[in-house]
């Protein structure tokens, strides 16, 4: 029997592995230690299980042990990695380069270091979701510091051209951070071949525990180095004080060495489902995917349905848990942020559903997923008159609404 | 959010969805909302010879709460004479659907659709059109 409702929202948090949850229980019960307890066995304990996470960690994504600093999620590590740029490169210049459809932990980060005097250009996205190399070159000046540009979008899973604006970034003499949240652990994150100095990543969104994430810090080529943003013990090279979160970071670790082990069989497994979700989600007239098919993630997928409303949508689709590009904000639903900056118009990114899929999804739930989408979109399309005058031919922008 | 029952009731089986001909003289239509807005409402009545709606029909474009109230307001129009469907009023559908707050809009509009569709009877039959109708098309 299939379990409703079917979790298809997985860009906004994974369920955990129970291998990872295996790996983590002895690091809440007997090896509770504090990793920094260099005197006894308990802390012994808890210190070389962090170590043994840096390694499976640092595999993961092609770096030193050395480099990882951990935090408590992405945002956390993308508010170090930014303003802990932007203090610690003050003499340099004051000005960073990010884009629109970030994640609102770098925008507001930025929007933060506008307040504090910083200048902030944010690159617009074409129709695909992908900045402009162009457009990014000619925004660099010499006050420039850092370009924080995410490498997969959490919306449309988009994947920006890392290794074109790293190039760039290292020519020029600026460092290059990025937002891994949605990437790392999906498809190979290399911060070497990449080019990387910075990059920000999440358990929870790779089978991991919530509450623990991590700073990647280049240490070599440049050495990186950003200004703790919380003063205290001086712990993570004096970059992230605070006693560290010992079964959590057990817990990352773990997932980072299932995500290595098994990233091929959960790519073919994921945009195997993901494409035949998307083929015959397309099959409705009218559906679009939003975001560039080829440089996307393989786990995701964004259409809209046009003609239908976001919030009937939701409701019609109850036995699936996915996103719509409606930001059901306290009284009136906000379109998002990211599909107006692909260009779409606000009733189209409101009849939006995101779908990720995880390596736990099964063909019957996709199954399901088709079949319940078709029905909802078609139901409401009965009963929307848009839907009856874009049959009959007539031009909706012809007609003068009534707004109110 | 939550939806009442029954506002799932009507969202999951809405009454009187539909077209009626509005080239016909004696069915009005009004349509209120706009698409940006998130909600289209289309509400269509038929009056007979004694003014009274024999039939009402809807279409919306919107959300759960949308539907229901244009829902509604077809099943409560419908052997009322255009007069006393004027007195319709959006807090009796708040009421009925025990919408929240936020959602007051949605009867708000399909108050305005029952209005649209009264008025544009009216005009087609020569009656003086509704006052606070004119906004309206
Ligand atoms: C791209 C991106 N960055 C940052 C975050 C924030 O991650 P966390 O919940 O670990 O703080 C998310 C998750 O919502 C995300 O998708």
């Amino acid at each position: 029997m299939l379990k409703l409702p079917i979790y298809l929202d997985n860009n906004a948090t994974t369920p955990m592995d129970p291998r990872v949850l295996e790996a983590m229980i002895p690091y809440m019960t007997e090896h509770f230690g504090n990793a920094a307890s260099r005197n006894h066995p308990f802390g012994w304990a808890a210190e070389e299980a962090v170590d043994y996470a840096r390694e499976q960690i640092a595999a993961l994504i092609n770096c030193n042990p050395k480099e990882i600093i951990f935090t408590s999620g992405a945002t956390e590590s993308d508010n170090l990695a930014i303003k802990g740029v932007f203090e610690m490169y003050a003499s340099k210049g004051n000005h960073i380069i990010t884009a629109t459809t970030e994640h609102k932990a770098v925008l507001d980060t930025c929007k933060h270091i506008e307040k504090l005097g910083g200048k902030v250009t944010y690159l617009p996205v074409d129709a695909e979701g992908l900045i402009n190399l162009q457009e990014l070159e000619a925004a660099i000046t010499d006050k420039t510091i850092l370009i924080a540009i995410m490498y997969g979008n959490n919306e449309v899973g988009v994947l920006q051209p890392i290794r074109e604006i790293s190039a760039m970034a290292k020519k020029r003499g600026i460092l290059f951070m990025t937002d891994g949240t949605q990437a790392v652990g999906k498809i190979p994150v290399d911060v070497e071949a990449d080019g990387i100095d910075l990059m920000a990543f999440t358990g929870h969104k790779m089978y991991g525990p919530k509450g623990i994430g991590a700073l990647y810090v280049r240490r070599k080529n440049p050495r990186v180095k950003v200004t703790a943003q919380m003063d205290g013990g001086g712990h993570e090279r004096g970059m992230r004080s605070g006693t560290l979160n010992v079964p959590g970071i057990v817990g990352l670790g773990k997932a980072c060495e299932l995500a290595r082990l098994e990233m091929q069989r959960d790519i073919e497994h994921t945009s195997r489902l993901r494409d035949r979700l998307e083929k015959e989600l397309l099959k409705i007239e009218e559906s679009y995917v939003n975001g560039s098919r080829e440089h996307r993630l393989p786990h995701v997928t964004n259409i809209s349905f046009k003609y239908v409303e976001g919030e009937g949508l939701m409701m019609g689709v109850k036995d699936l848990a996915v996103s719509s590009g409606s930001a059901c904000t306290s009284a009136s639903l906000e379109p998002s942020y990211v599909l107006k900056a692909l260009g779409l118009s606000d009733d189209l990114a409101h009849s939006s559903l995101r779908f990720g899929l995880s390596r736990f999804t099964t063909d019957e739930q996709i199954d399901y997923a088709i079949s319940h989408v078709t029905e909802a979109v078609n139901k409401l399309r009965e009963m929307s008159p848009l839907w009856e005058m874009f049959k009959e031919g007539i031009d909706l922008n012809s007609i003068e609404w009534a707004e109110h | 959010m939550a939806y009442s029952d029954k506002v799932i009731d009507h969202y999951s089986n809405p009454r009187n969805v539909g077209t009626l001909d509005k080239s016909k003289a004696n069915v009005g239509t009004g349509l209120v909302g706009a698409p940006e807005c998130g909600d289209v409402m289309r509400l269509q009545i038929e009056v007979d010879e004694n003014q009274v709606i024999t039939d009402a029909k809807f279409k919306t474009f919107g959300c759960g709460s949308a539907i229901a109230s244009s829902s509604l307001a077809t099943e409560w129009l419908k052997g009322k004479s255009i007069n006393a469907a004027l007195s319709i009023d959006n807090m009796e559908i708040v009421e009925e659907l025990a919408l929240p707050p936020v959602k007051i809009h949605c009867s708000v509009l399909a108050e305005d659709a029952i209005k649209a569709a009264i008025n544009d009877y009216r005009v087609k039959n020569g009656l003086p059109a509704l006052e606070e109708a004119k906004a309206h098309h």
